[in-house]
């Protein structure tokens, strides 16, 4: 609950999503839900020569169980902290959250 | 809500846990996103020649065995010249 609350206030943000099969794509996060799948619009797949598979996909449907990690904008930090605060005890064993610098 | 609903009688690309690409038309999904794809294509891609697409006809795919499903943009898409593509394939999934 504690990670997809974290995704529910950063809809609309851009984000970078990494695959667990080293894919990583760029786009816009337009809505998550309890299994933690991302629905992404104007996409962008970072390395475009080595994957050019999805040259005609705009935006896609990510299934949560396949994402190794979500990098979010810096500016973020403060709510994944606030949500910490009152769950401490949620685990976290659906994905870490990297804080892109 | 994350749904499939908005990609419903579109042409798909869903990218498969093994590293394979299927092609075809979202015929339907469930809560598992088990996925019904008609007229449905494997886009193989090598680094030797040209993308070859193998026709599959109607397929049930698994929800556990989906990557990704992503919308096709059948502008781009037709432009595209699928001969000239070199690529390696997709890396399977490792957990």
């Amino acid at each position: 609950m504690l990670i997809f609350s974290v995704f529910k206030t950063l809809t609309d943000q851009r984000v970078t999503v990494e695959l667990k099969n080293d894919l990583s794509i760029t786009g816009v996060l337009k809505s998550v839900d309890q299994f933690l799948n991302i629905r992404l619009d104007s996409i962008n797949v970072l390395d475009e020569a080595r994957h050019p598979h999805m040259m005609a996909v705009k935006n896609c449907f990510i299934r949560g169980s396949v994402v190794r990690y979500v990098q979010l904008p810096a500016e973020h930090e403060d709510a994944t902290r606030r949500g910490t605060k009152f769950s401490c005890n949620e685990s976290f064993q659906y994905l870490p959250v990297i804080l892109q610098r | 809500m994350s749904s499939l609903q908005g990609y419903v009688d579109r042409r798909v690309l869903l990218i498969l846990q093994d590293g394979r690409a299927i092609v075809g038309v979202l015929a339907g999904y469930d809560q598992k996103s088990n996925v019904v794809l008609s007229d449905s294509k494997e886009r193989i891609y090598s680094i030797d020649e040209g993308v070859e697409e193998v026709e599959l006809g109607l397929y049930l795919v698994k929800g556990d065995m989906i990557v990704l499903i992503g919308e096709i943009d059948e502008a781009i898409d037709q432009a595209v010249d699928l001969a000239s593509i070199r690529a390696e394939p997709i890396l399977p999934i490792r957990y």
